[in-house]
């Protein structure tokens, strides 16, 4: 009875500590992500059911904002990072490795980095309607030499991840005919937008026959929309991989949760969720498992990837490849 | 008049706010960075669009300007207050709205298609250009009618009785008044073209249409080249500085007039030809400034149905912020109502405010936390982007007010705060409305600096807008901005037409 | 004594000399050709105008560089002589409390009173756009009235109003005056107002501000500047 009576006390005065000092996981996220259309608020939700914790999202630019904060920054794990990204950021030394264990990965590629941690992928691609094109191009090749009046928008690689993903894209296909390839596809681009979402409002506008966009985004209009009429369009070149990364400060004063949340994201709870919930293919889940909308997708045979070297080195050529034909 | 030491703390304040970001990102970069290979490219750009988007806006508000102010007609003050609204439009609502009438699948297109017209493109240097005449136009009509509306009735009733030819008229009474007005507007168009960014880009239809401000974008947020970005903002500000000079000088007088909308009785252009010439440049400007607005309305109408309490609770942080904004701008505004003070004050149409944004950053970190200040910071920069147009509608009322009546206050002996109190305040309630509403209007439409600061309990009405977008919820988002269009006008109309009422003599 | 010695004031057509001495109590017209620098002589006065050498002083003591709030001088303009948009008890008010607070009980008796005495009994409440050009004058006047201070200038206040009017005004300022027992110096362009009012005649004109003249004398043998500049106009 006494011994019964000491635990309900010890459990009541432990409670009331982790109340009264909950312990707080910051994480720097996209903006989209926080939004309750995005991925944040179900993180959130799942997260800390499990870790007795309150984690908190700060949303907006990521990298920018953690080096200009240098080691004093707060955020105790970041996500959402790209490849183009993690260069800079792991020469920064702000970053810890994530210390999970990545045999349960999915991914089309090999991955063994041991800061950036991914959660999910899909691949750059042209998505159109499948109303308005009858007939679309089946390879790069024949994009490029499609009649003038298909009409593309797509993104800016000086301001978007989603550009600089086509820019690499274009730079793996065509290697030194790049800039070619950029020439003939110039009269095809009505305009090119600053982000993803200025580009895909044009397309839904139907303002673009085709759209820059990703292996994933049918997925959307079929679960979400019940439309299966959007499609991507899939070539034998292969498609640009795109993956989306966490990884953990060095300098959080968290270094317990924030592990405990880089396991989270490789568990079967995020990454059940991650598919509708940021509409990409999750990182480390079966294709039997997806959603029944990612199962109906289109996916490339191949895939093309530059590892973060590679891409820094040849980032500054092809951008420039890719305006100098688009000004002329 | 303020007292001196006000203007001098309203002053210092402007400049370590406009100065200090740049130079801390600068010593922050530890230097100038090399302007990279498009730079040069794009400052070309840059000068280019912003020389035509000024040169159209004013030619084609001359005529515009002048039907609206000789003629009477129903309607005739609705119309005027409506053709002002796309200058204080968000950026992103103003855009989808051109792009719905002029786009490939827009209104002009599918009636060409019908009439087995050529296909239009709106995308390339025109499209940037037409968007910047969509936005400045209005300002160019509001300078030079309220000049027209300011010329003293006797001298059309002597040039009446004089029997002038229209063309005397013209070069007695027109021309003069439109020399003398159409450098100021368009040099205040020219510069505010100069930081165009996010319109030059959609509508530019790709890299040959760079500006500046995309390159301190890049810079700044994909290359982390704090040092270039610096450089590129340094650049932006001395050619903004250079246009205000020139400004400043040959336009001293043109205000863009606080609405003094009275109708003179006119005896001129009574012909048919001058009616019908009159006629279709009102019909003109109202398709080409109202039809996109109607347009957003229309698009936005289903989305209604889904606004969210996220999304109006975000309605609630930007009309905060933009409340906030203007007491800031009006408290600051008012002791720097004098030329100085509007020299002092150019800098801030011109500085990036990506630059501003991470300056401000770099700065309050080392005293607070940066993201609980994300509203407060929001707000100071919209007040502070601002600011010249505030002092460009104060300056001349305050000066004539000084005018008219500062013999008189030392005559009497009155104190400063009797002075500000029972004159100074009363007689600039007219352009204090209009300058609040148009402060309100802007900051409420202001993606500003947001990002940097974000947080996502705060966000406001423009950035909801961009995540509905960023999470395939087009409709919402039309919607979200339908919603941002009509309490910005709102704003503005309650401001404006507040500083109206009461305020005759 | 109000004495001007060897006062310049720079105008845009020349300078401007004046050096004489007015009476306190006394009227004073100030004639001559337009542009000569009457009002530039009575802003001089008032402190709104630098002067280029000479003093002003008022009763021994220096007024050439005080600030024109702190002379011993009320004014009244062509014009904006009443803020249009305060009503008539506020802008009364300023006279008494400049620091623009409500008139309490006593002003407001006060301000009663002057308006009584210039005939706008009961006016308090109104804004001077609903009143005719001479009850607005006459408010100004009663606004001098209570400013209460010993050197009144009238810059053509009533210039704009019909002969029978002005004479009605400028008698009100002879009794608003005596009441005071104060100096009132006044720009005209109409001999006959200078003929009707004044003690005193100031001739303005060729750069040079005449030492005052009694004013019968002054009208029995004009001198040829202003024979010229009467012969011109009329």
């Amino acid at each position: 009875m006494k011994s019964l009576a000491f635990t309900v006390a010890a459990g009541c005065l432990s409670a009331g500590l982790a109340l009264a000092e909950t312990p707080v996981l910051t994480v720097y996220a996209p903006d989209y992500f926080v939004s309750e259309w995005g991925p944040g608020p179900r993180i959130e939700e799942l997260f800390e059911a499990r870790c007795d914790c309150d984690l908190q999202f700060k949303p907006g630019d990521l990298l920018p904002r953690i080096l200009l904060e240098g080691d004093r920054t707060e955020a105790d794990v970041v996500i959402g990072l790209n490849t183009d990204v993690t260069k800079k950021a792991r020469e920064s030394g702000l970053f810890a490795e994530h210390g999970v264990d990545l045999s349960p990965l999915t991914l089309p590629i090999d991955w063994t980095d041991e800061v950036f941690l991914p959660f999910n992928y899909g691949h750059t691609a042209f998505v159109y309607d499948s109303t308005r094109v009858d007939a679309p191009p089946a390879s790069f090749d024949a994009l490029l030499e499609a009649p003038d009046d298909l009409r593309l928008v797509i993104q800016d690689p000086r301001t978007s991840i989603s550009g600089l993903a086509l820019v690499l894209w274009v730079q793996s296909v065509y290697g030194d005919e790049a800039q070619a390839a950029w020439e003939k596809l110039a009269p095809k681009i009505v305009t090119v937008t600053k982000g993803w979402s200025e580009s895909y409002g044009l397309f839904t506008d139907g303002e673009a026959d085709m759209v820059l966009s990703y292996t994933t985004s049918p997925a959307y209009h079929i679960i979400a929309e019940e439309d299966e009429t959007k499609k991507a369009a899939i070539f034998p070149e292969g498609h640009y991989f795109m993956v989306e990364l966490a990884a953990r400060l060095a300098t959080s004063d968290q270094p317990e949760l924030s592990g405990a949340f880089m396991e989270f994201i490789l568990s079967e709870d995020f990454q059940g969720m991650i598919a509708t919930g940021n509409w990409s293919i999750p990182a480390a889940l079966d294709r039997d498992k997806w959603p029944d909308g990612f199962q109906k997708l289109d996916l490339p045979e191949n895939v093309l990837f530059y590892s973060e070297d590679e891409a820094a080195a040849l980032r500054g050529e092809a951008i420039e490849a890719w305006r100098r034909a688009l000004s002329q | 008049m303020a007292p001196r030491a006000l203007a001098i703390a309203a002053a210092l304040a402007l400049a370590v706010l406009t100065l200090g970001p740049v130079g801390v990102v600068l010593a922050r970069a530890g230097g100038f960075g090399a302007f990279g290979p498009g730079d040069w490219q794009a400052l070309r750009f840059t000068l280019w669009q912003a020389f035509l988007s000024a040169t159209f806006s004013v030619v084609l508000a001359v005529p515009v300007a002048k039907a609206l102010a000789r003629r009477r007609f129903a309607g005739r003050g609705v119309l005027v207050t409506l053709l002002g609204a796309p200058f204080i439009l968000p950026v992103i609502v103003a855009v989808m709205g051109l792009i719905a009438v002029f786009g490939q699948a827009g209104l002009v297109n599918r009636l060409l298609g019908a009439l087995g017209g050529p296909n239009l493109d709106i995308y390339g240097l025109h499209g940037v250009v037409l968007a910047h005449v969509f936005f400045n136009l209005p300002l160019a009509v509001r300078m030079l009618f309220s000049a027209w509306a300011a010329v003293p009735a006797e001298h059309f009733r002597l040039s009446a009785s004089l029997g002038l030819s229209p063309r005397a008229q013209w070069r007695v009474i027109d021309a003069p008044l439109i020399l003398r007005v159409l450098p100021g507007a368009f040099t205040v168009i020219f510069v505010i073209c100069l930081t165009s960014f996010a319109v030059a880009l959609t509508l530019g239809g790709g890299p040959r249409a760079t500006t500046v401000e995309l390159a301190i974008y890049q810079a700044m947020r994909f290359d982390f080249d704090l040092g270039r970005a610096a450089a590129l903002a340094v650049m932006q500000l001395v050619l903004a500085l250079a246009a205000g000079l020139v400004a400043l000088r040959v336009a001293g007088q043109a205000g863009f007039g606080a609405g003094r909308d009275r109708i003179l009785p006119r005896w001129d252009g009574q012909g048919g030809l001058a009616r019908g010439w009159d006629g279709m440049w009102i019909v003109a400007a109202a398709l080409f400034l109202l039809v996109p607005l109607a347009a957003v309305v229309l698009r936005g109408l289903p989305g209604l149905l889904l606004i969210t309490p996220d999304t109006l609770r975000a309605a609630g942080h930007s009309l905060m912020v933009a409340l906030g904004s203007t007491a800031l701008c009006m408290a600051w505004a008012l002791p720097l109502a004098t030329r100085r003070g509007e020299f002092l004050a150019l800098p801030a149409i011109a500085i990036s405010p990506l630059v501003l944004g991470t300056g401000l950053f770099l700065i309050l970190r080392n005293f607070v936390n940066p993201f609980d200040m994300a509203l407060p910071v929001t707000g100071l920069v919209n007040a502070l982007m601002a600011l010249p147009f505030a002092l460009r509608i104060l300056r001349p009322e305050a000066e004539a007010v000084t005018r008219d009546y500062g013999r008189l206050r030392a005559s009497l002996r009155m104190t400063s705060l009797a002075w500000l109190r029972l004159v100074w305040l009363p007689r600039l309630r007219r352009p204090m409305g209009f300058a609040a509403g148009l402060t309100a209007a802007l900051a409420m439409g202001d993606l500003g600096v947001i990002a940097l600061f974000a947080d996502p309990d705060r966000a406001t009405l423009p950035l909801q807008v961009y995540r509905l977008m960023g999470s395939y919820q087009m409709e919402a988002a039309a919607g979200a901005a339908l919603l941002l269009l009509c309490t910005s006008l709102g704003l503005f109309w309650l401001f404006d037409r507040g500083g109206r009422l009461g305020a005759e003599a | 004594m109000l004495k001007l010695e060897d006062l310049q004031v720079t105008m845009d057509s020349g300078t401007l000399r004046a050096d004489m001495a007015l009476v306190p109590g006394r009227r004073v017209a100030l004639v001559g050709p337009s542009g000569a620098g009457k009002s530039t002589l009575l802003d001089a006065i008032a402190g709104f105008r630098e002067v280029a050498g000479g003093r002003v002083t008022w009763q021994g003591r220096d007024l050439t560089h005080v600030p024109p709030q702190a002379r011993p001088v009320s004014i009244l303009f062509q014009d904006s002589n009443l803020f249009p948009h305060l009503r008539l008890e506020r802008n009364l008010g300023l006279a008494l409390h400049p620091d623009g607070r409500r008139p309490d009980a006593e002003a407001r008796a006060r301000i009663e009173g002057a308006l009584r005495r210039v005939g706008l009994d009961g006016m308090a409440g109104r804004k001077p756009g609903t009143l005719s050009g001479g009850q607005q004058g006459r408010a100004a006047l009663a606004r001098v009235l209570l400013m209460a201070r010993p050197v009144i200038l009238l810059d053509e206040p009533f210039a704009a109003l019909g002969p029978a009017l002005k004479r009605e005004m400028l008698d009100l300022v002879r009794e608003v005056a005596d009441s005071l027992a104060a100096l009132v110096v006044m720009v005209t362009h109409d001999p006959r107002d200078a003929e009707g009012f004044a003690h005193e005649v100031v001739l303005v004109a060729e750069g040079k501000a005449q030492a005052p003249v009694a004013v019968d004398a002054f009208f029995a043998d004009p001198p040829r500047a202003f024979r010229d500049y009467v012969g011109v106009a009329g």
